[in-house]
């Protein structure tokens, strides 16, 4: 693609913010610095990739990843303010699933140990994961606060936190699963996945983007289901003390 | 209180805090073994908090709660809360049926409640047995108390606790209602410890009555204390000055 061409994507822009200034939606300045930070942000990560790639040095890539889960875990820890300890226990999360996904790959012989592999499927990964993150701990904070009573009730029976929290805890679980199920029934006939179609733009032969597809498909399965169960088990017993009581606020 | 009886639940100068909020303040006193006593008071009185520190949901921030003489922090959570039975105003349900909401004490120990034992709860307490595959959320508000109340019994505590929990029913469910928890006080000897508004049922059901007021107990004794209180700020409560 030329300058020319990738200067004129920004019609693209143009359209959503004159939406927002015809019907004052108040969108123009998120969109705005939206745009800036994602030109930038890609433009940089281009340039380091393009020089880890080069330099095929290990530490580089175990950086690139480090600076990707330090990044997705500042980002996730917001929503579960309410849990004590909950940054690091994002941060143990994310790195289960990126050592359990690459072990599996790289283990098995699915994907080279290289660079070119390595960083794009740790992105997906931990990317998907933070999102897996925001969803479990925004349903689970207001499960916990919605069904106090029933949370109560249990442990006033002689249950223990664990049975007290386990309803509100599947339900967690399972709605932050939903998202990525329901577009993976779908796929290929609503929409076509972005990398997939980036590979076939650029080029590629589309039955082996299909497979590279279907990899990242089922990779991002493993990483939605570790991700809420490990989450949500690591989260649970914080918020209850020793003698068994619900902390409250 | 009377010194007749062992105390059953002991309070030693309790407090207990919300933030900088006082909800209870310096209650000292005890429940005798085998009694019902009542808890009376306006509301925000702190009636409520007080019965969840007896079933250890929450810890005061100073003082010590004894059980049987021992005290409560000493007892495992679990092991306490199945001695200490409580049924709340709210009647709480899981959801799924009523015999769902009968097993889940046992359920909870990993053991399962008999269909017959279920059906002579549900009728102990003025329900039909044929309730028992219903859904809870097709009971009215007197059928859940009601099974609220038999899941309680399930774990057959030492001391039952409970809060307004005839607040929402009928007169003729009230009385039933009434009628069984005196027939398990005589029969099994449980301290009943009971939240009520109604101070004729205080007076009728309580042997002993504890009135509280702004995180305090103000006065205690036998439930006849309500006919000529002591103190001139319950006599107010009583005449229904202070609601």
């Amino acid at each position: 693609m030329s300058y020319w061409a990738l200067s004129l994507t920004l019609i693209f822009v143009l359209i959503p913010l004159v939406l927002s200034k015809t019907l004052n939606l108040g969108l123009g300045r998120d969109m705005t610095v939206a745009t800036i930070r994602s030109i930038i942000q890609l433009l940089a990560v281009g340039y380091v990739l393009k020089f880890v790639f080069d330099s095929e040095s290990l530490l580089y890539i175990f950086l690139m990843v480090a600076l990707m889960i330090v990044a997705a875990t500042h980002n996730a820890q917001k929503k579960g303010a309410a849990i004590q300890g909950i940054t690091w226990k994002i941060a143990v999360t994310l790195i289960f699933v990126e050592v359990l996904t690459q072990g599996i790959l790289i283990g098995f012989n699915i994907t080279p140990p290289t660079a070119q592999y390595i960083i794009p499927i740790s992105g997906m990964v931990v990317g998907n994961s933070m999102v897996l993150s925001i969803l479990f701990l925004n349903r689970f904070t207001a499960e916990v606060e919605d069904h106090q009573d029933q949370t109560e009730l249990i442990l006033s029976l002689g249950g223990t936190p664990k049975q007290a929290i386990h309803r509100q805890l599947i339900n967690s679980i399972k709605a932050s699963m939903i998202p990525t199920i329901e577009s993976q029934k779908t796929v290929g006939l609503v929409q076509l996945p972005g990398m997939m179609s980036g590979q076939i733009i650029a080029g590629a032969d589309p039955i082996q983007a299909v497979q590279f597809q279907l990899l990242i498909m089922f990779l991002l399965l493993t990483t939605a289901a570790v991700t809420s169960v490990f989450l949500g088990y690591l989260s649970y017993p914080t918020l209850f003390n020793k003698r068994m009581q619900l902390l409250k606020g | 209180m009377s010194t007749q009886y062992k105390p059953a639940l002991h309070f030693q100068h309790v407090d207990y805090r919300i933030g900088d909020m006082e909800i209870l303040s310096d209650i000292t006193g005890s429940f005798p073994q085998g009694r019902i006593t009542t808890l009376v008071g306006p509301s925000g009185a702190g009636k409520s908090t007080l019965l969840k520190l007896c079933n250890s949901l929450i810890s005061p921030q100073n003082g010590e709660i004894f059980v049987k003489d021992k005290a409560i922090g000493d007892y495992d959570p679990v092991e306490l809360r199945r001695m200490v039975g409580m049924a709340l105003q709210s009647a709480p349900m899981i959801s799924g049926t009523v015999y769902e909401n009968l097993n889940l004490p046992l359920d909870l120990q990993g053991q399962q409640l008999a269909k017959e034992e279920a059906i002579d709860l549900l009728e102990d307490v003025g329900l039909k047995g044929d309730l028992l595959d219903r859904k809870v959320k097709e009971l009215s508000g007197g059928q859940r108390q009601k099974v609220s109340i038999a899941r309680t019994l399930v774990n057959k505590p030492e001391i039952l606790l409970m809060d307004e929990i005839t607040s929402s029913l009928d007169r003729a469910s009230k009385h039933e209602v009434e009628e069984l928890i005196s027939k398990i006080n005589r029969k099994y000897g449980t301290t009943i410890i009971w939240i009520t508004h109604n101070l004729q049922q205080a007076l009728e059901i309580g042997d002993y009555t504890w009135v509280m007021m702004d995180g305090q107990v103000v006065e205690t004794g036998e439930s006849s204390l309500l006919e000529d209180p002591k103190n001139d700020r319950v006599e107010e409560f009583v005449k229904g000055v202070v609601s």
